[in-house]
């Protein structure tokens, strides 16, 4: 389900003597089966839009459209805009409230009207997709790690069967191996369903390797939009934005700098390989 | 005599299931031995639950061994006379910034410490000011603290320690909710208090990049020391280090695998500059 955002601006506080711009003037287009990273240092509106993108804050002005509807429409149904999008939040693990890791997973299905036994079902589904060992099926969510937890989590949130995935920084605090593991997953099930994928990261590193296009949000504008290559060869601006490109990037520049003919667009460690391989003629 | 010493540390927390009764016992940190010499910069890695923060809420007394001694600064931390010295000796800053700013004021927060050790008024201001210039936030002081981003609010936590005048800091994952310019900030700040106040630090945290001017890595792994040595040492061992669920610095990476496909590097490869240097000059 295509989700378009059509000039979209959102006041905090509006007419109030502390209103702020969250976001100003933002059009966007994010067709099916996408895996869009987006990334902006802290207040740059990267929440603030993706919580629009499934209807928990309503637009100032502007529309938007998903799957061609206008979900400010008078008789479109925002519940079932929410069973289609779901939203990973920060920290999703202090949500996690019931007695074993399979009931917290059956309660968004539930929620959503489906019989016991259906909710149970894909509940399953859920948490085979997200890689946790049958065994913590039945133990209490807090007795699991950090990884586990945030994936019970995640879980949680596929068990409803979302069109579209919107997860907000789901490897903060995690070990460099979580990291990779829930990333790696997502990334499966981007490629295995289809589904539409956003992530919110402040990990240049994470975003280079797993998505296929990056929006970059600075004071409530996108200020880059484009593949991974392009957006990190502004990586001057980014730096000026609080951000920063994947360490490889300053490699290849530092290369540059020291008279090497080498292409800098490399953004991946294996991009990288191949880049200095072929430099020093070695392939 | 070290600021901080351990000997044969133990901690175990006891399994109690839903009724309170006890299931068992998980043993968080086992027999573990430090040595920490005033002025030095330690960092601490180790996957999620290896038992870094329980090790590290030892050093202000927030726990107390199961067996075994801790000293810092030449006190047994199990004496309850002397908490509130350790306290004042060795502060901590934690992973949410949120959780630890109380003051309406930047500076009314960093003068809270102080103000509670009975530190006369003028002396009180004193602190603060020179705090602040130190984490350079002394322009911030008299804003709001919730109007800050993630790395400026996380250098007020710090200022607030350091207004204390501790000998040492332990920082628990400072880094884990900032984005790129926070964590550079905060990591400049950290390095600033070690090599200029000569405050010991203690470092724990899962970004690799943060801790290549560490003068010594403990590595943890189910409660144990699991690897110690200077980053160079720790780093040169990809393979140990990605069975313990870390990583290395992407550049160390890099290194790596261009090693590995027959480019004469040397090991243990930490900064941009040292990698381009040593590719530049192998041509």
């Amino acid at each position: 389900m295509p989700i378009i955002l059509d000039h979209v601006n959102y006041i905090y506080g509006e007419g109030g003597p502390l209103a702020v711009k969250a976001l100003d003037d933002v059009c966007l287009q994010i067709p099916d089966g996408q895996f869009v990273g987006i990334i902006g240092h802290t207040g740059s509106g990267k929440s603030t839009l993706v919580q629009h993108m499934n209807g928990l804050l309503k637009a100032t002005s502007g529309h938007i459209y998903f799957n061609g509807e206008d979900i400010y429409d008078r008789d479109f149904r925002m519940k079932k805009l929410r069973s289609k999008v779901g939203l990973v939040f920060q920290y999703p693990e202090h949500q996690l409230f019931e007695i074993d890791v399979f009931s917290d997973v059956c309660f968004g299905p539930k929620n959503l009207g489906l019989d016991r036994k259906e909710a149970e079902l894909k509940a399953f589904d859920a948490l085979r997709k997200v890689g946790l060992p049958t065994e913590l099926y039945y133990q209490s969510p807090f007795e699991l790690s950090g990884g586990q937890k945030r994936r019970v989590a995640i879980a949680g949130v596929l068990a409803m069967e979302p069109e579209v995935l919107i997860l907000d920084e789901p490897t903060a605090g995690l070990d460099p191996k979580g990291r990779e593991e829930i990333l790696h997953q997502i990334k499966e099930l981007q490629q295995k369903t289809n589904m539409t994928i956003l992530l919110v990261s402040h990990s240049m590193e994470d975003v280079a390797e797993y998505v296929d296009r990056i929006i970059v949000m600075n004071q409530g504008k996108v200020m880059y939009d484009d593949v991974p290559k392009a957006v990190f060869s502004h990586y001057k601006e980014l730096e000026e934005v609080g951000l920063s490109a994947p360490q490889v990037t300053y490699i290849l520049h530092a290369l540059k700098e020291r008279g090497l003919r080498v292409d800098v667009s490399a953004t991946t460690i294996d991009e990288a390989v191949g880049t200095i391989l072929k430099t020093l003629g070695r392939t | 005599m070290g600021i901080i010493q351990t000997k044969d540390l133990v901690y175990e927390y006891i399994r109690r299931d839903e009724d309170g009764n006890v299931e068992g016992f998980t043993t968080a940190v086992d027999k573990v031995n430090l040595d920490i010499r005033p002025g030095e910069f330690i960092a601490i890695l180790g996957h999620n639950g290896s038992g870094k923060s329980t090790l590290a809420k030892h050093i202000n007394a927030i726990l107390n061994p199961t067996e075994g001694t801790v000293w810092v600064d030449g006190m047994d931390t199990a004496r309850q006379e002397h908490v509130w010295d350790i306290r004042q000796r060795a502060g901590m800053v934690f992973q949410n910034p949120d959780n630890q700013i109380i003051g309406q004021v930047v500076e009314e927060d960093v003068g809270f410490g102080p103000e509670n050790m009975g530190v006369p008024t003028k002396e009180i201001w004193e602190r603060v000011e020179e705090s602040l210039k130190a984490v350079g936030m002394y322009e911030y002081r008299k804003h709001s603290p919730n109007k800050l981003s993630g790395g400026q609010k996380q250098r007020v936590s710090i200022a607030g320690v350091l207004a204390m005048h501790p000998k040492c800091i332990v920082l628990d994952e400072p880094t884990a909710m900032l984005d790129p310019k926070g964590r550079r900030e905060v990591v400049r700040a950290v390095r600033a208090l070690n090599d200029v106040e000569g405050i010991t630090v203690v470092l724990i945290t899962h970004y690799m990049e943060e801790i290549i001017h560490a003068d010594r890595v403990f590595v943890m792994d189910n409660g144990k020391i699991a690897m110690e040595g200077a980053p160079r040492e720790i780093f040169s061992q990809v393979e140990r280090l990605k069975s313990l669920r870390l990583d290395v610095p992407q550049v160390t990476l890099l290194a790596y695998e261009l090693r590995k496909r027959g480019i004469r590097l040397p090991e243990g490869i930490l900064t941009v500059e040292e990698l381009a240097d040593a590719l530049a000059g192998s041509i």
